[in-house]
């Protein structure tokens, strides 16, 4: 852990207690306010309450901006927005609650050893803005930089580990292939012998990959948005969008009509019914993506473990949960329900990579949507109607990508400019042809 | 678990099938541009809600069949043959979402 001591985790602890949900009172006056170790120690004592997060509004008739959805992209690129370009009179609006999507639905793994030099630039510089992320919101987000490793089961996999290790050190990002004698030592667990199914015949060691606190993330977010005048509407679903003359001009929501000239579509799973609003079609595909946690145990995983071959990611939380991730079921769905051939099949999986679980019991599973694109990237900057931008189609990379995409979508809109990172992430690049090609993307078969 | 009706070998596990995708109006080769031909190719209505799509019974009669499935609940209504698999002279070869007796079309 790099930010962070044990005080400021304590201090997580105790913001997590505020909770995700709407329940700002109006009274909480405009006055930033900073957490420190003094409070802490001040709270302790006086058991006093917690200013609120962030505060609850009545939707304006009309904002600069309005942001459709409220996860850690919606949040960061209105964030941005006030804090790099002064753009305060930014409302963020979510049908749900923060987070309640994909933001809070992920395996939290953050990693930037793609195989495009496009992708890995993005994502590094992704990386490199969560390292600062809990200094520069005052919210302790918990990044753990433990690393990250992804195993090669066959020649081919470690072929395509090699090629991701040295365009990685191309662009600067530390990453290498390493055999099964260092993984053992990196991970006692794990089953590196040679007489089983899937023998470990190396994999890409990733040092600055980790794991975060994704809920913190959104509510770091939130709080520094609205610390800079941002309004977070929560429950406030979008049912339509107006264009008038081929430019944006409105929202309708469920809480009244908004005046606005910029739209930013941040949804994940629903990006494509708030894009048909305005008749931009998208080439998105709504798959979910199961996960599950186990009961807490005693710390003894460090790294993040990632098998392509078995389609199956596994991290230890601070908290003693192992999580465990898949990839993204056979069809495309909109329901969000678990299954029993992913259980049996997940934990058939993890079973060839560490048999000593064999004891441990799943707590939970969920799932959330991913929208896969045709080429495992994502879809981000101006469409064919003035005022409405996308950052979409973020599938199963979505959350490590957040901080990169606040920045430079509040960019884009602020400017006018596409941000060198973003360009080759645009609409138009599947009407001329230039698909990106990720195969770095995890979860999804190549 | 989600059940599909195949029209030969009646309803199986969604395992046992591949699935393949929105059915889409495939435009002639010889007549389009290369931006629509490349709409067909990538751009998907991905709905809420009825959808057709093709799936294959890979692990089954390796035939391929058209589903309606609704994508929020899984529902299947209804599937049948692509039409060029159609015998000549007949129009469809339908199988109900829900067969009596046997828990046939739907759900989990």
């Amino acid at each position: 852990m790099r930010a962070p001591g044990a005080i400021k985790s304590a201090l997580g602890a105790v913001m997590s207690s505020v909770g995700p949900y709407d329940r700002n009172g109006s009274t909480n006056g405009h006055k930033p306010y900073r957490y420190s170790a003094f409070d802490l120690l001040r709270h302790g004592f006086s058991q006093a309450d917690w200013p609120r997060a962030w505060r609850r509004h009545d939707p304006k008739s009309s904002y600069d901006v309005v942001v459709v959805g409220g996860g850690v992209h919606g949040l960061a690129t209105a964030y941005y927005l006030a804090k790099n370009h002064g753009i305060t009179n930014v409302a963020v609006l979510d049908k749900g609650y923060i987070g309640s999507g994909g933001s809070g639905r992920n395996t939290a793994i953050i990693r930037s050893n793609y195989l495009t030099p496009e992708g890995i630039r993005f994502y590094d510089r992704s990386v490199k803005l969560y390292e600062t992320l809990s200094a520069d919101l005052n919210y302790n987000a918990m990044f753990a930089q433990r690393g990250h490793l992804t195993l090669a089961h066959n020649d081919s996999s470690l072929r395509t580990m090699r090629w991701r290790a040295e365009v990685n050190k191309l662009e600067g990002v530390d990453s290498e292939v390493i055999g099964p004698d260092e993984i053992k030592k990196l991970v006692p667990f794990m089953d590196t012998s040679e007489d089983v199914r899937y023998p470990i015949l190396g994999a890409l060691y990733h040092p600055p990959g980790g794991i975060i606190r994704h809920d913190a993330v959104v509510w770091g977010y939130a709080r520094g948005a609205d610390a800079l005048g941002v309004h977070i509407h929560q429950n406030t679903e979008v049912t339509g969008i107006d264009v008038t003359g081929g430019k944006v001009s409105g929202v309708r929501t469920k809480r009244g009509d908004i005046a606005t000239p910029v739209v930013v579509n941040c949804t994940a799973g629903w990006s494509t019914l708030i894009s048909d609003m305005v008749g931009v079609k998208m080439p998105v595909s709504t798959f979910p993506l199961q996960a599950a946690v186990t009961e807490p145990v005693r710390p003894f995983l460090n790294p993040v473990i990632v098998s392509g071959t078995l389609h199956v990611y596994v991290s230890q939380t601070d908290r003693g949960e192992l999580v465990f991730g898949a990839s993204v079921d056979p069809f495309t769905s909109y329901s969000m329900r678990g299954s029993l051939e992913f259980t049996e099949g997940l934990a058939g999986h993890v079973l060839e990579l560490m048999p000593s679980l064999a004891k441990m019991r799943l707590l939970r599973q969920w799932s959330g949507l991913c929208d896969m694109t045709p080429d495992f990237s994502p879809i981000m900057g101006v469409t064919p109607v003035a005022g409405f931008f996308v950052d979409v189609g973020w599938g199963t990379y979505g959350f490590k990508a957040g901080p990169v995409s606040g920045e430079t979508m509040a960019a884009l809109i602020a400017t006018g400019k596409m941000p060198d990172l973003i360009a080759p992430f645009s609409l138009d690049r599947f009407a001329s042809g230039s698909l990106m090609g990720e195969k770095g993307a995890a979860a999804v078969g190549h | 678990m989600i059940l599909l009706p195949c029209p030969y070998c009646g309803p199986r596990n969604v395992s046992e099938f591949r699935y393949v995708g929105e059915v889409s109006e495939r435009p002639d080769p010889n007549e389009t541009g290369v931006e629509e031909w490349r709409t067909f190719l990538y751009t998907r209505n991905n709905p809420v809600g009825w959808t057709t799509e093709t799936w294959f019974h890979s692990a089954g009669c390796r035939q391929h069949l058209i589903a309606e499935r609704h994508t929020m609940t899984n529902e299947v209504r209804a599937s049948r043959l692509p039409e060029a698999q159609l015998p000549e002279g007949q129009e469809e070869r339908a199988t109900g979402g829900n067969v009596a007796g046997d828990g046939g079309g739907a759900i989990y």
